[in-house]
């Protein structure tokens, strides 16, 4: 269970307060205009940016002033998800050991990671010798390894074609369901919060508003949204 | 916090390490010179033969320049990007040595005297105002030339196109795409070769001299070396600071492009013009290339053949400099790189790294000479004073070099390093140091080349004993011992470019790209 109590984040002139709880295992779709703070949003939440206010807390414990690895969770980023010159196997192994001390029980989990993404064998690999598809897997594998309560996913399958996307999302509510995890998703596209998320933050002028019904809120969206959506 | 604090531990070391190995020696300078009372009226001379020779050394490479840079964009023969790499090698090489390879080609028996005398002409003499002059075009020529033709190769290929869409004619396209590049680039380039000048000390130590052609760093030495007034030395110290501390001003308005690495690879771009623009173009490409590689070839060909005759003092010699480099190219890369990884957030690092530009190689010897006398024979204290010195002005380039690269990888991965907690000794071995492993050999190589190859400091402190390479081979050609001292310049710009070869391999295997 996420609680963000009266979260305050101030960037210059721009400023975004959430106050509200993700119940635990929701997958919920982050959505919203451009520049609105759906990023921004994120990247408190990773640990990227101290608030000016306010609290963040993982069942109940604070984890505000925590360091981005301390965290309960595991973020994908739009890109830059790998190290170019480290092979697919040791950036997974990051997930596990940030020293890369790597036990052959760990390999064997990797391998098991991989084999559950569909890119077993390639672990020799580096990033490079991947197509943008197979990169996201193993982001995503890492994620997988790393098992932490609560994903981020700031918008990592942007890049990929509308049936490759599918995919990962499908991939990603399938870990989710597997793990039980707390999904929070960027999104731009309001069929993909429909068919993958039950709830939806809505982020616009200024504020993070609560988790609502998913259907509920694109059928009949608020004034902000309408002119995103363009309904 | 407690993270913040002891990322900037190691830093604010280095930085107050720097800071010491600069103030310090500064204060002994302040103190010791007590005012300018000490000057004499040549010593007024020499700061006014610096700034003009300076300033006419590097209009003079700029002004040579750009026809060459203009010919080497628009042509394309065979030899050209080899051509190209060698205008950097003058960057590396031994000070030394190009003045040998003048001497040997512009000096009393050279071809041009030579060819002078063929043709009932007087000699010339290489000695003197213009042969401190002509050593500095040698040496920065190239330089400008590569910051010239990084500039013409910055111009989009799309606004050539389109010139020649318009019918442009060489005139217009001189007037419309090349005049407001070399606007731009050239008083950079002049202000980075204004600067290197201005603290000449070895040019103007074997091809300047007497009244007219002494620079300040000179006048250090010869008030240490025949006068022994160390009063005076310290005010010279003292106007040399002052000099510089003028130019970094001058340059903090105007922010040189990097001369660094042109890119070369520019697929090629038909070019039309008639014969004579050809042969302009065959003119300049040829005579820069024989300007620089002449005196080289001249050194090679004499000193080759006598390499077996060389005494066992220079052996030794060659050890003590390559022991030297090493030592000074690791501390320069210990003191280079937190400061480089801190500076992106914290201006003071950078600052730190700058701070050796303010005091030149005899400012710096003069400080700790004046530190050390009280307590040792400062001549036993010659090689780690050479080491200090050494690494501390290699410092500032070598920061340069890593600071665009340390912006690029925080950029990039600071956010992913966090969020999988790589942190403290897993980082720098996982992250920073792979990406790195480029700059950081070539600025290995150019710390170790500068090392290996300089005169400076140790000049001051050497008792005749204690030598380095540069030292020895200076100490045999003031000994007229030409074919030996041609044999100790091919072993010194060997081991050089060896050494920064060497550096800049590692860089590129341990880059796992």
């Amino acid at each position: 269970m996420l609680t963000l109590d009266k979260l305050h984040i101030q960037q210059g002139d721009f400023t975004l307060r959430a106050d509200f709880t993700v119940p635990h295992g929701a997958l919920c779709a982050v959505i919203g205009p451009s520049g609105a703070g759906k990023s921004t949003l994120l990247a408190a939440v990773a640990g990227f940016l101290p608030p000016a206010g306010g609290r963040i807390l993982w069942q109940g414990q604070d984890i505000t002033h925590a360091a981005p690895g301390a965290r309960p969770l595991s973020i994908l980023f739009q890109d830059q998800n790998l190290f170019p010159h480290l092979s697919v196997t040791q950036n997974l192994g990051l997930g596990l050991n940030p020293k890369l001390r790597l036990s052959t029980s760990d390999h064997a989990k990797i391998a098991a990671a991989l084999t559950r993404v569909g890119l077993a064998d390639l672990g020799a690999r580096k990033p490079a010798e991947l197509s943008g598809g197979q990169q996201s897997r193993v982001a995503l594998a890492r994620a997988l390894l790393r098992a932490r309560p609560l994903l981020l996913l700031d918008e990592p399958f942007a890049a990929l074609g509308p049936a490759l996307k599918s995919d990962m999302l499908a991939l990603v509510a399938e870990i989710a369901a597997e793990q039980g995890t707390t999904v929070l998703m960027v999104s731009h596209d309001p069929a993909d919060a429909r068919t993958l998320c039950s709830q939806t933050i809505l982020v616009a002028e200024g504020t993070a508003h609560p988790p609502q019904d998913t259907a509920a809120l694109l059928d009949h969206p608020p004034a902000a949204l309408a002119a995103y959506l363009g309904a | 916090m407690a993270g913040r604090v002891r990322q900037i531990i190691l830093p604010a070391l280095a930085a107050a390490l720097v800071a010491g190995l600069v103030l310090v020696p500064l204060g002994a300078v302040v103190i010791r010179a007590g005012g300018f009372s000490a000057l004499r009226g040549t010593d007024l001379s020499a700061l006014w033969f610096t700034l003009w020779q300076a300033a006419l050394s590097a209009a003079l490479s700029c002004l040579l320049a750009v026809p060459v840079a203009r010919a080497l964009n628009r042509r394309r023969f065979a030899g050209r990007s080899v051509l190209i790499s060698l205008m950097g090698a003058p960057f590396i090489l031994p000070t030394i040595v190009a003045v040998m390879g003048l001497i040997a080609v512009f000096g009393r028996r050279g071809a041009v005297n030579a060819g002078f005398a063929a043709l009932g002409l007087p000699n010339v003499t290489i000695y003197g105002a213009h042969g401190v002059i002509l050593a500095h075009v040698f040496f920065n020529l190239p330089l400008a030339t590569r910051m010239i033709l990084h500039g013409w190769q910055a111009i989009p290929a799309e606004r050539f196109r389109l010139a020649a869409s318009l019918g442009f004619g060489p005139g217009t396209v001189q007037r419309h795409l090349e005049k407001p590049m070399l606007r731009a680039v050239l008083p950079g380039a002049f202000l980075a070769i204004f600067l290197v000048c201005l603290t000449s000390f070895a040019v103007a130590l074997t091809l300047g001299g007497g009244p007219r052609a002494t620079t300040v760093e000179l006048a250090i030495y010869q008030a240490f070396r025949f006068d022994f007034d160390l009063g005076r030395a310290a005010s010279l110290a003292l106007v040399q600071v002052g000099i510089c501390l003028a130019a970094l001003a001058l340059a903090a308005r105007l922010t040189a492009p990097p001369a660094f690495g042109a890119g070369l690879d520019r697929a090629p771009m038909r070019f039309g013009g008639g014969r004579a623009l050809a042969l302009q173009d065959l003119l300049a490409i040829a005579g820069a290339a024989l300007f620089l590689l002449g005196p080289i070839s001249a050194i090679v060909l004499r000193g080759l053949p006598a390499l077996p005759d060389l005494a066992p003092g220079i052996w030794a010699a060659c050890g003590t400099s390559l022991g030297l480099a090493a030592t000074s190219t690791l501390l320069t890369l210990a003191l280079a790189l937190p400061l480089a990884l801190a500076a992106p957030r914290h201006p003071w690092a950078e600052g730190a790294a700058m701070l050796p530009m303010v005091a030149s190689s005899l400012v710096l010897g003069t400080g700790l000479f004046l530190m050390a006398r009280p307590f040792v024979n400062p001549t036993s204290l010659a090689l780690p004073v050479t080491l200090l010195a050494n690494a501390a002005l290699s410092l500032p380039f070598v920061v340069r070099l890593l600071i665009p690269e340390v912006r690029v990888l925080q950029a990039d991965y600071d956010r992913l390093a966090a969020s999988l907690n790589l942190r403290g000794l897993a980082r720098l071995r996982l992250l920073t140091l792979p990406r790195l492993a480029r700059p950081l050999g070539f600025g290995a190589g150019l710390a170790a080349a500068f090392s290996m190859g300089d005169l400076g400091v140790i000049t001051l402190f050497s008792d005749g004993e204690t030598k380095t390479l540069p030292l020895a081979l200076f100490q045999l050609m003031g000994a007229y011992r030409m074919d030996q001292a041609a044999a100790a310049a091919c072993l010194l710009t060997t081991l050089t470019f060896a050494l920064f070869w060497a550096c800049d391999r590692i860089g590129h295997h341990a880059d796992p790209r």
